[in-house]
């Protein structure tokens, strides 16, 4: 199943019937476009993913993989059409989207001078969890990840990969409904993604989107795929 | 939605927490003031100062500080993604301005303990002044930790933002920085301290800190925008 998603079509025809109103899709997006003053990042991007459905982004640097990630995290306003995720319409409905997204961007959003469990505190604390439900979630990740001998060590004494998995758990700390992963396996060895997978990969029941340049990686894992180029029409197959 | 006093305990704590361990705010502001008073002190080649001429020394003195600490107040929102942090999580973004202020005005009241007892060793005579002027450095703490925490919030994404910061700032805080000398000049008077307009000028530091407390209030959403 491939169709091009250009910006006169914002849909594969095979999407295009209306979704089961019962089943609302996690993501809508149709014509979507954002500029960076002249210059277009991103332009008429259509696609639905369905709950629980993994998409896998691909496309060369500069094509606008990392701008629609943080459109759909809220982080950047769209130019225009239309976004719709997790039932909000960016970007009026955005302050309904926080705290239901884990957002894994190239930065790992972790205080250099706080150790991983003080810095997984603070997210919690800013997510509601507090207290002992607090410690036992960021005791589980930490152990999930392979992190807990050196959780109390300050991220700037960490390599890049042990900071990634704990990205990573700060990423699922509040166990979000949608996850938006800009190569999430970037910096981790063969153990680390391994570690990872069972926190972000498909199984975890969250709607997905993977901004990747490993598509041997990722391509088994998704149910659909987006294609980006620089100046082409967006294709999602 | 997390509560907002849950929200902004997290933030102070994290600012207070951090700057306990890297040390990168305080003690520049104390070494700043400190180093100036020694300049004051042999540069104006007096042992005692007295109204107006102490009131400008300690303040001018207090304000440059601050700008030290207000120039670092969002470098870690910015460099290390706190910003995006905070624009990710169900609070009322707001909570990051009031919880950046509360961090400003430890800051500034950590700094006045250091810097107003050698202020008064320098120059002082008559200590009877200083219990009063704790009230005047609260209220224009106040004031500077509302403005300043907008100003720097605005400014922390330029790359001229050691220039933007001053540049900005220290016109916005004339009235507050008149007000201070204002009510401080009596409290340090030769002969002991007065009272003459006291209460005008404290209510002026009031006033300030009320609106640029609520503006920095309102406005600080719109900042966070992409």
């Amino acid at each position: 199943m491939i169709a091009n998603a250009s910006q006169s079509s914002a849909m594969p025809p095979e999407q295009e019937k209306a979704p089961d109103a019962a089943v609302a899709p996690a993501i809508r997006l149709a014509g979507l476009r954002r500029d960076y003053g002249e210059r277009t990042a991103l332009d008429g991007v259509g696609l639905t993913v369905a709950a629980g459905e993994s998409l896998v982004v691909l496309g060369p640097n500069g094509a606008g993989k990392t701008t629609l990630l943080r459109i759909l995290a809220t982080l950047l306003r769209p130019s225009g059409g239309e976004a719709i995720v997790l039932g909000c319409s960016l970007p009026d409905e955005a302050w309904k989207l926080r705290g239901r997204i884990g957002y894994l961007g190239h930065e790992p959003l972790l205080y250099r001078d706080l150790s991983g469990r003080e810095n997984l505190r603070f997210h919690a604390r800013l997510h509601g969890i507090a207290g002992a439900p607090a410690e036992a979630r960021i005791a589980a990740l930490l152990a999930a990840a392979g992190m807990e001998r050196r959780a109390d060590e300050r991220i700037a004494e960490l390599s890049a990969g042990m900071r990634q998995r704990l990205a990573i758990c700060r990423c699922v700390l509040h166990e979000p409904e949608l996850l938006l992963l800009d190569e999430p396996d970037s910096n981790l060895d063969a153990e680390g993604r391994e570690l990872a997978r069972g926190l972000i990969g498909p199984g975890t029941g969250s709607t997905r989107v993977v901004v990747t340049h490993d598509p041997e990686r990722f391509l088994p894992e998704a149910d659909q795929v987006l294609r980006l180029g620089i100046g082409e029409a967006a294709a999602v197959s | 939605m997390t509560s907002s006093r849950a929200a902004f305990a997290a933030i102070l704590a994290k600012d207070l927490r951090s700057e306990l361990r890297t040390l990168q705010s305080l003690p520049a502001m104390a070494l700043f003031s400190v180093t100036t008073f020694v300049i004051f002190r042999f540069g104006l080649d007096r042992t005692s100062l007295s109204g107006s001429l102490a009131a400008g020394v300690l303040w001018a003195t207090l304000l440059f500080a601050a700008v030290l600490g207000i120039n670092r107040l969002f470098v870690a929102e910015r460099e290390e993604g706190g910003f995006d942090a905070i624009r990710l999580a169900p609070i009322d973004r707001s909570v990051l301005f009031s919880a950046k202020a509360a961090a400003l005005v430890i800051y500034l009241l950590a700094l006045e303990l250091v810097a107003v007892p050698i202020f008064a060793l320098f120059f002082l005579h008559d200590l009877g002044g200083l219990a009063p002027l704790a009230l005047v450095l609260l209220l224009a703490d106040l004031g500077l930790a509302a403005t300043g925490t907008l100003i720097s919030s605005m400014a922390v994404n330029s790359r001229a933002r050691d220039l933007l910061v001053p540049l900005v700032l220290l016109p916005l805080v004339v009235p507050l920085m008149i007000a201070a000398t204002g009510a401080t000049e009596p409290l340090l008077a030769l002969g002991g301290p007065g009272y003459h307009r006291f209460g005008t000028w404290l209510m002026v530091l009031g006033l300030y800190d009320l609106i640029f407390g609520l503006v920095g209030y309102a406005v600080f959403d719109f900042l966070l925008e992409d």
